[in-house]
Order: structure tokens, then C-alpha cells, then sequence
């Protein structure tokens, strides 16, 4: 009988399973099934890539205050000077010059380049912060639903189907400036680092419940595995299960959904900036700069480019790295 | 053995709810009135078809399940619905062994892990340290104490049922459960392993409760022996009388269904037909009337108690048992032609069995 | 099924209610007065105190609430400076666009629908479709190229495109007008032509997700048992993939699907601000702005109605396809 090409893979695929382990039986200590996973990781080609990348884009990041000392121009230094009388950058494609490697912004002059490494530096730093929140929430909340059920499991299902239900961006849009007025009132200077705050705490209260949804059926699947029995029939206790027994079989799907929710804090940022909410614009933020390149799509294409393909580049980087993240800690998992 | 039950079981029962939308539309009877007891460095066998209620009746016994009604005495104490707090030192003299060596161990945690939980949790700290009574443990159930740090998928089902048998011992209990705990491997594997535990069961002086489907591997292992059919009881006795002596007809279908008593059988094969009732609606009187070749019209509307006999070590629930003259049997054939000669067949039929699984294991 | 159906709609009410009290809560909490705003110039404090009194500002804030809701009801009275009589689903009266809230709706919703369904269409289709020829051309280039095409859509962000899309089509080509809304019933063409960069815009980076979900849920039916016993059986390749793997591939599509849409009728905030579309999103945006809370309570909860709605018919669809899923 001839195998069509896919089921020939699907067997191939289930049958190459148990190769994963056996070499790993062979050496003297045991090879946990992280480890495992770390070494599918290491030989995954676009992992590598993508991995270097991130890193790169991180050390871009937290190097922004290094990188304005060695380029010599701030985020907030305008060059009205190298404007036109419409207040266009002179020159080619936005004003890229030897100086200002993409360009000026049209209007207020400032530097492009800089300014993007500034909103590399914010916009990771949110997404980062926002889905360590997030995924320590989901993680509690879910593995306390799934765990002990019951009425809280219905409380929390309930609250996800609430917060689900909320138009995220408009509540957003609305919640933001009623947080920052009620601290700084009518008239004060909000300070970048509140608005990044109240950012951070927005997204942590709408975002948590993919991650709550995700562990509370994962460990509805374990509770009644006898592992889990085992450990109860020696006296555990609530975290004693959760977090030694439990918590470590699902790392792997926590895990993977963290990798695809830092990229997606990434563009909730920037289309809460674009849409006007949060940052102020001095706070150099991706979403903001293209929001504001609209205006000048037609007269300036350049100031549109680089903030969009820098976005792409670094979501890309997540999204490709998350992918190759999962396929290495689910090896059946279809690729 | 006049001494004190280590354990006393009463009337236990677990009834579940089956729920369709929100309403209870019935009562799952899994286990319907248990009365047991096991002494000291006891061994009793629990065997029944699939889906009597055994495993059940294991885990309300280490009180991984709450009982409906009745009563889990233990050492002398009431356990039947104490709280985790009050549990927590008698769990220490009370494990249970699991039926699948596959899920019953955690596959994140390495085998010193796995084996160090029950200590862990219970915050005993070993003389030698911990890592040393992990390895005293592994190597008295027969595993390499080097494997400390293997995990779980780098073993064979066999040595990962010793794992976990490795962790039952931990706490150095009084009694374990062993649910099982060699159905799940291959039929070469299942003598060894049930060897290792008879051979801790008497170098430790271990009680246990020893959960199986069939009267086979029981025989090997048990002093005692309870027949459930159905979540009861229907017949308990000791080995010997349950081997030798078998009154119940359901007791006496499990023993012919073990292949060399079949052969020597003086009725032949006794063939149950139809299948097990469900426990959401057992049958009225006695629950095994529906397939029991003796069934009579009292069996339908009376139940038979489990009445002891001769002098009260085996009691028997059933309107006509063995040995009792039955006039009017449908099937005379399957009415065993009087006991004894039940009897003289049974004896060599077990030496059968014995010397089949001893065979294996050397 | 019908009890199920009630039970369903019963917590869909619930959630409903919850999310009114909480947005009426959370705006009354605006900073803004939403007086202020409405007589910018010139007002005396009379005059403001008057306008307070009309909009109901002074009672407690639980009488508003009930008025409010009363009025989507059964309707009821403004004052006369609000446009009296209120009819039935009464949203209540604008200060701020002086009109009533439900012609405001009226007026923007089928802008929004006209973006949303459209570009639905469009997404799953080409995204499942993508999906579905990719799993089954497992490891060609096609293969291959799907999984690009889906990695690069899944990264774009919908304003990039949408500034690219404007900039090629209508300011360099200029095949297209400037993207405005026209009314289907007085200009197919015209209303085609105004949204076609919206739709393709939205079904481009929608598909995209669609396409890796489809390709990976196809693979994993491809895999599973009865894919292959019904291959084994000798089953036609076209008849098993078609009538057993699609079904089974097919279900939870759906599900993330019904979400979407529903997320997506209830305004495509980015979608409208990129093409300067007025629709119910940029409604609800320039009501968060100035403050008019009226707009604002009506935009959020037929943006919860579309979800919760959208919840509801998923559970129903997943009930019907795949009659595995036993109703709660
Ligand atoms: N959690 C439960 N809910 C409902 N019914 C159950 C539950 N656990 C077991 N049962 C039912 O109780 C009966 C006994 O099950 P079990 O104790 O597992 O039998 P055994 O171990 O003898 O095979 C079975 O009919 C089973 O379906
Ligand atoms: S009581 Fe009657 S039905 Fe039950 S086992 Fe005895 S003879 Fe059979
Ligand atoms: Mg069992």
C-alpha cells in the first residue's frame, strides 16, 4: 500500500518520537524534558536566527542612552534648521543624511533614528513588563480555577467572558486619561514614566485571561492524573500542587503564549499611541510616530517607512521565534 | 491474630451524582456498603471485573475521595471525614501504589524527586539526608540508586511501577493500596514485581490492600481475599477457603476463568454471560442474579446478607452457596455436583497457577 | 437545545448588564464635565447649572442609570432641549453632536458593517482556503510559502499596510478615490471602490491568522485516527479530506472566527482612523474624547452585543458541526 506524502510524514513524525529520548537514556545523568527541548531549540535553524535577532533588538534597546552618546543626537533635539519652509525635511528620502541616518521628522525636526531606538527601548519594556503581569495573573487565576473548580472556577470563567466583552480599545482610549487626571489632576506634567505605568496597568487588567483560559484547561486535564493524586495521598498542600506538581508539566504552553504575547503588547502599544492614548509625544513610542506620519504620507513617504518596517522587523522576530519555541518544547506539534 | 484491625472498614459506600445540565439525574452506586477489616502486616486482595468499584473503594481508603456514608477506621482512629490537617499524620502510615505506571509519576521531576516528595511534604528530614534514604529506597525495590537524576521516560513501565512503589515507601507506611499495580505490564514483568512486594510486604511487615481484576495474581500475594461484584461484597474468606472452598457462584466463575483451573474444572468453564448492570440501577435483591445460573425467584426480591460460616472466617452473600443442597437448579452441571469435588479439582489447578508465575519470574 | 439556547442567553444578559453598569461607572469617573464642553464660550453658571439639570447630572448616579436603561426599553422623555420623546431602543441625547444617540448609530453603523463583512468574507476564505492548501501540499513550496505569506501578514500592523495601500493606490497610482463611505443602496460601485482598501487591508493580516491556524488544525486531523482509518478503508482522498478532516479542522476556526467578526462590528477603531472612515469605531473615539457620554455607553455596548452575540451563535455553530461537543 503507498503512503500518501502526508500520512507518510504524520508516521515518520510519531515514529521519530521515541528517537528523541533514547540517545538521552544513554548518557549517565538524564536529560530533562527541558533540556530536550533546548537542544530541538538549538538545532532549529530559524530559532537561532530569530533568537539572535531579539537579542540584538534587546540590546538595542537598553543600550538607547549609550547609542545617543556615540550618534551624538538626542530624542527630543530639534533641527528646524534642516527643514524646508513647509517645515519639510531638505533633501532626499526624508532628509537621510550621513548625520541623521533616517531622516528628520517633518515639522518638528527631531531625529528619526534616534527616536526609534527610544521607542524600541519603551515599547519592549512595556510589552515586557505588561506580559510578565499578565501571564503571572493568568497563571494564578487559571490554575486556581482549574484546580479547585466550583464556584470560583465559575466567578473567574465568568469575569474572562466580561473582559472579553469590553471593546478593549475604546475603554482603553477612555480609561487612560481618567487614571493619569485623577493622579496629576487638570493642568499637572505627567511624567513619562507614569503614563508608561498606567499603560502597563491597562493592559495588565484586559490581558490575562488568554493566559487563564490556557492554564485552567491545561490543568483541569492534569488534576486527575495520578501524579497529581499521588502527592495529594501524601499530604500536599494547595501550593505544593500547583506549583511543584503542576505548574511544571505546563511551563511549556505558558511559556509559548508568553513568547506570542510580548509581540502582541508590542502592537497594542502602538495602536493605543496611534489612536492618541497614553504616551505624550515626547515619549518617542512607534505608534506615535506613524499616527503621526499619516499626515504626511504624501509629502514625506520616508517618515512612514521606518517606524513601520522596525515594527515589523522586531513583531516578526517574536512571532518567528515564538513559532520555532513551540515546535521545540511539542515535537508533534504540525509545523 | 486476635490483635487489633489496623484498619476497619463499615458499610462504606461512594455514591456519585451524574449530572445532565444542572440537575442530578442519578446516583452512581460505585461502591455500595463495604464492611472489611485488615489486621496488622495483613495482605488482602480485592478482586473484581472492571468497574465494580475497586479503585474506588482504594482511594476513599487513603481518602483520595470523600465516602458518601460509613466508616474508614484507622489504627483505631476515625478517618472517614477528617480534613487534610487531621489526615496529614496518618497519611505518613497510609500510601496507596497506582494502577498506571505512566501517569502516576510526574515526568518533570527527576526519579530522587519523585521519590523525596512524601518526605518533602512532610518536611521529614531523613539522618543521612535525604538523597541517601532516596537511594536506600530505590535500592531496595531494585533499582540503580545511580539513577537518582534519570526521569521518568527513561524507564520501563516495570521499573517505573518500582519507582513508584519506592515512593509508597517513603514514610515508611503500615498499610498500602495497591490499585492494580501490575495490570498495566507485560505478563513476564507483572511476577517480578508482584514478588518485590510480597518480599517487602514481609520484610517490612507491610498491611495491604491489593487491589486486582483477577483471582490469578491475588492468589500469589493474599491471606485474605474479598470477591466484589457490583460495589458489595460477595464473598470473603482466606485464601484458602476462597481457592479451595469457593461458595459464592460469582467467586467461583472468577476461578475458572483463570486458564488451568479451567482445564481441571469438574463443570467445566463457567461462561458469564451478559454484561456487568450498570451501578446507576442495579439489580433488584441480589446484584449478581442477572447472570448467576442459580438464580431463583427469591434472588430477585430478597438480598442476600454476607453471613459467615464455618466458625466465621468466610462469609458468604448468597441465597443457595456452595455445599448447600440445591433441589431445584436449573443447571445441574453448573451446581459443581457438590462441593467437593470443587475442592479436589481447585487444589492442583492453584499449584498450577503458582508454579506458572514462579516459572516466569526466575 | 432550547434549554441550552436560555441558559446561554441568560449569562449573555448578565455580562451584558455587567459590562453598562461598569462603563457607566467608569465614564461617570471621566474628569471631564461633559458641560464644559457643550458651552465652551460664554456660559454663565446658570446656564450650566440649567444644562446639568437637563442632562440628569444632579440625581444619583443609580436614577441615571436606571433612566438610561429605561429608555433603551421602552423609550422615554428628554427634556425639550434634548429632542423630547425618546423612542424605544433610546440611547439617549447628544450634547455634543446635538442629536439623538440612535440616529448617530444609525448613522455610522452601516459604515462599520460595510468594512466588517466584506473584508470577513474575504479573510476566510483566502485565509482557510491558504490554510487548508498548505496542510494538504505539506512541505512544498507552496507549503512554504503559505507559512511566509501567514508569518508576514501575522507581523504587519493593519495602519503600515493601510499607509502603503493609500500611498501606492491612491496617491501614486491613483487607481483608487481617497476611501470614504458611500451608501451601497445609492452607489454599489462607488461604495466598492471607497472600502476596497479597507477590505483588503483587514483580510490581508486577518487571513494571514487564519492560514497558520487552519494549515496547523488540518494537519492535526490529518494525523488523527480516523483520517486514517478512513484512508486505510480506501476512502477517496478528495471525499475523506472533504468530508471528515475539513469538519474536523474546520471547528475551532470557527470559533476564533465568531470572535473576530463580533470584536470587528463592534468598530474598527484602527481600520476607520487609518482610512478616515467615520464609522463606529472613530464614533467612539471622538465621543471618548470629548466626553459625551451618551455616544460613549451606546458605542461600548453594542460593541459587547456584537461579542456576546457573536459567544452565543459560536456555541450553537460548534453544536451543529461537530456534534461531539455535548450542550452544557
Ligand atoms: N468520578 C466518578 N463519577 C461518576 N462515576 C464514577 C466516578 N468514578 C468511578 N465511577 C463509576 O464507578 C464505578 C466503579 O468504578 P471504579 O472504582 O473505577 O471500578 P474498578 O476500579 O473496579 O474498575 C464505575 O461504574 C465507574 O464508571
Ligand atoms: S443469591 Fe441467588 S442470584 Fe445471587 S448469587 Fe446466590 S444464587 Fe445467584
Ligand atoms: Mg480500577
Amino acid at each position: 500500500m503507498s503512503l500518501s506524502p502526508v500520512e507518510g510524514v504524520a508516521l515518520a513524525e510519531i515514529e521519530s518520537d521515541p528517537d528523541a529520548s533514547t540517545p538521552a537514556a544513554k548518557g549517565v545523568v538524564g536529560r530533562s524534558p527541558g533540556q530536550l527541548a533546548w537542544l530541538r531549540l538549538r538545532r532549529d535553524r530559524t530559532a537561532v536566527v530569530s533568537g539572535v535577532l531579539l537579542v540584538f533588538f534587546l540590546l538595542l534597546g537598553l543600550a538607547a542612552p549609550l547609542i545617543e552618546m556615540v550618534y551624538g543626537i538626542g530624542p527630543r533635539e530639534q533641527f528646524q534648521n534642516l527643514l524646508d519652509g513647509f517645515g519639510m525635511p531638505l533633501g532626499y528620502a526624508g532628509g537621510v543624511t550621513g548625520e541623521h541616518w533616517f531622516g528628520l521628522e517633518p515639522g518638528l525636526g527631531r531625529d528619526i533614528f534616534i527616536r526609534l531606538i527610544y521607542g524600541l527601548r519603551t515599547s519592549l519594556f512595556i510589552a515586557f513588563a505588561a506580559a510578565l503581569i499578565t501571564a503571572t495573573i493568568g497563571v494564578v487565576l487559571g490554575a486556581l480555577a482549574g484546580y479547585l473548580g466550583g464556584w470560583l472556577d465559575a466567578v473567574i470563567n465568568w469575569i474572562t467572558d466580561l473582559t472579553l466583552a469590553m471593546p478593549f480599545l475604546i475603554i482603553a482610549l477612555a480609561l487612560t486619561p481618567t487614571i493619569t487626571l485623577r493622579f496629576y489632576g487638570e493642568r499637572g506634567q505627567v511624567s513619562s514614566a507614569f503614563g508608561v505605568g498606567v499603560l502597563i496597568a491597562v493592559f495588565a487588567i484586559f490581558g490575562w485571561t488568554s493566559t487563564a483560559r490556557l492554564v485552567r484547561g491545561q490543568v483541569i486535564a492534569l488534576r486527575e492524573r495520578e501524579f497529581v493524586e499521588a502527592a495529594r495521598a501524601s499530604g500536599a498542600g494547595l501550593g505544593h500542587m500547583l506549583f511543584r506538581q503542576l505548574l511544571p508539566n505546563i511551563w511549556a504552553p505558558i511559556l509559548v503564549s508568553f513568547s506570542l504575547a510580548v509581540p502582541q503588547f508590542i502592537t497594542s502599544e502602538a495602536a493605543l499611541s496611534f489612536i492618541g492614548v497614553g504616551l505624550s509625544d515626547e515619549t518617542p513610542s512607534f505608534g506615535r510616530m506613524i499616527y503621526r506620519s499619516l499626515d504626511f504620507l504624501q509629502t514625506d513617504p520616508a517618515y512612514v517607512f521606518f517606524p513601520g518596517i522596525m515594527i515589523f522587523a522586531l513583531v516578526f522576530a517574536f512571532n518567528l521565534f515564538g513559532d520555532a519555541l513551540r515546535d521545540a518544547l511539542d515535537p508533534k506539534s504540525s509545523r | 491474630m486476635t490483635d487489633e484491625p489496623l484498619l476497619r472498614v463499615r458499610g462504606l459506600s461512594k455514591h456519585f451524582p451524574v449530572r445532565q445540565g444542572l440537575r442530578a439525574t442519578g446516583l452512581v452506586r460505585a461502591v455500595d456498603g463495604l464492611d472489611f477489616d485488615v489486621r496488622p502486616g495483613e495482605t488482602l486482595g480485592l478482586v473484581g471485573e472492571s468497574g465494580c468499584g475497586k479503585t474506588t473503594t482504594g482511594r476513599m481508603l487513603v481518602r483520595l475521595l470523600e465516602p458518601t456514608s460509613g466508616s474508614i477506621e484507622f489504627d483505631g482512629r476515625d478517618i472517614t471525614h477528617a480534613g487534610r490537617r487531621e489526615l496529614r499524620p496518618l497519611r505518613q502510615e497510609l500510601q496507596i501504589i497506582f494502577q498506571d505506571p505512566y501517569a502516576s509519576l510526574n515526568p518533570r521531576h527527576t526519579v530522587g524527586r519523585i521519590v523525596a516528595m512524601p518526605l518533602q511534604v512532610n518536611g521529614i528530614k531523613p539522618p543521612g539526608g535525604i538523597k541517601a534514604r532516596v537511594q536506600e529506597l530505590l535500592e531496595l525495590v531494585g533499582l540503580n540508586p545511580e539513577h537518582y537524576n534519570r526521569y521518568p521516560h527513561e524507564f520501563s513501565g516495570g521499573q517505573r511501577q518500582r519507582i513508584g512503589i519506592a515512593r509508597a515507601l517513603a514514610l515508611r507506611p503500615k498499610l498500602i493500596v495497591a490499585d492494580e499495580p501490575v495490570s498495566a505490564l507485560d505478563v513476564s514483568i507483572q511476577a517480578q514485581v508482584v514478588n518485590l512486594l510480597r518480599d517487602l510486604q514481609r520484610e517490612l511487615g507491610l498491611a495491604f490492600v491489593f487491589i486486582a481484576h483477577d483471582l490469578a495474581v491475588v492468589r500469589h500475594f493474599c491471606q485474605r481475599v474479598a470477591v466484589m461484584y457490583l460495589g458489595r461484597i460477595v464473598e470473603i474468606g482466606d485464601r484458602a477457603d476462597i481457592y479451595e472452598r469457593p461458595q459464592h457462584p460469582y467467586t467461583r466463575a472468577l476461578l475458572s476463568a483463570i486458564p488451568d483451573v479451567t482445564q481441571l474444572g469438574p463443570a467445566g468453564r463457567i461462561r458469564l454471560t451478559g454484561d456487568v448492570p450498570t451501578p446507576l440501577d442495579p439489580p433488584s435483591g441480589c446484584r449478581f442474579r442477572t447472570r448467576c445460573w442459580k438464580a431463583q425467584d427469591i434472588c430477585a426480591t430478597e438480598e442476600p446478607a454476607l453471613v459467615p460460616r464455618d466458625g466465621g472466617r468466610q462469609a458468604t452473600a448468597c441465597h443457595f452457596p456452595e455445599g448447600e443442597a440445591v433441589s431445584t437448579s436449573p443447571e445441574p452441571a453448573g451446581a459443581g455436583l457438590v462441593a467437593d469435588a470443587a475442592v479436589v479439582a481447585a487444589e492442583p489447578a492453584g499449584r498450577g497457577v503458582q508454579a506458572n508465575v514462579e516459572e516466569v519470574s526466575s | 437545545m432550547a434549554r441550552f439556547l436560555l441558559k446561554r442567553l441568560f449569562s449573555a444578559t448578565l455580562t451584558l448588564f455587567a459590562v453598562s453598569v461598569l462603563t457607566f461607572l467608569m465614564f461617570f469617573a471621566l474628569p471631564r464635565d461633559p458641560v464644559s464642553s457643550i458651552c465652551s464660550k460664554n456660559c454663565n453658571p446658570e446656564r450650566l447649572e440649567r444644562v446639568r439639570d437637563d442632562l440628569g447630572l444632579n440625581d444619583p448616579l443609580i436614577s441615571q442609570y436606571a433612566g438610561y436603561m429605561k429608555g433603551i426599553v421602552t423609550g422615554r422623555d428628554l427634556g425639550s432641549a434634548q429632542g423630547g420623546r425618546c423612542d424605544a431602543p433610546c440611547l439617549g441625547w447628544s450634547y455634543v453632536t446635538n442629536e439623538a444617540v440612535s440616529d448617530t448609530i444609525a448613522r455610522v453603523l452601516p459604515v462599520t458593517l460595510s468594512i466588517v463583512i466584506p473584508a470577513a468574507i474575504l479573510w476566510l476564505l483566502l485565509g482557510v482556503g491558504l490554510g487548508m492548501v498548505s496542510a494538504l501540499r505539506r512541505g512544498t513550496w507552496l507549503d512554504r510559502l503559505a507559512i511566509g505569506f501567514s508569518l508576514t501578514g501575522a507581523s504587519l500592523q493593519l495602519y503600515f499596510v493601510g499607509a502603503v495601500l493609500l500611498l501606492v493606490f491612491v496617491y501614486n497610482l491613483r487607481l483608487l478615490p481617497v476611501p470614504s463611505y458611500t451608501s451601497i443602496f445609492d452607489n454599489p460601485a462607488k461604495w466598492a471602490s471607497g472600502l476596497v482598501l479597507a477590505w483588503v487591508a483587514l483580510a490581508f493580516l486577518f487571513s494571514a491568522i487564519y492560514a497558520r491556524l487552519s494549515r496547523a488544525q488540518m494537519l492535526e486531523t490529518l494525523s488523527e485516527d480516523f483520517v486514517r482509518t478512513a484512508r486505510a478503508k480506501g476512502l477517496a482522498k478528495p471525499k475523506v479530506y472533504g468530508r471528515h478532516a475539513l469538519r474536523a479542522a474546520i471547528t475551532p476556526v470557527v470559533t476564533i472566527a465568531g470572535l473576530d467578526v463580533g470584536g470587528a462590528l463592534g468598530g474598527t477603531v484602527i481600520t476607520e482612523t487609518t482610512f478616515g472612515i467615520q464609522g463606529l469605531g472613530r464614533t467612539a473615539v471622538d465621543a471618548v474624547r470629548s466626553g459625551d457620554l451618551p455616544t460613549i455607553m451606546a458605542t461600548v455596548l453594542i460593541a459587547a452585543v456584537f461579542v456576546v452575540l457573536a459567544n452565543v451563535l459560536v456555541d450553537l455553530l460548534y453544536a451543529t458541526i461537530d456534534p461531539r461537543v455535548r450542550l452544557r
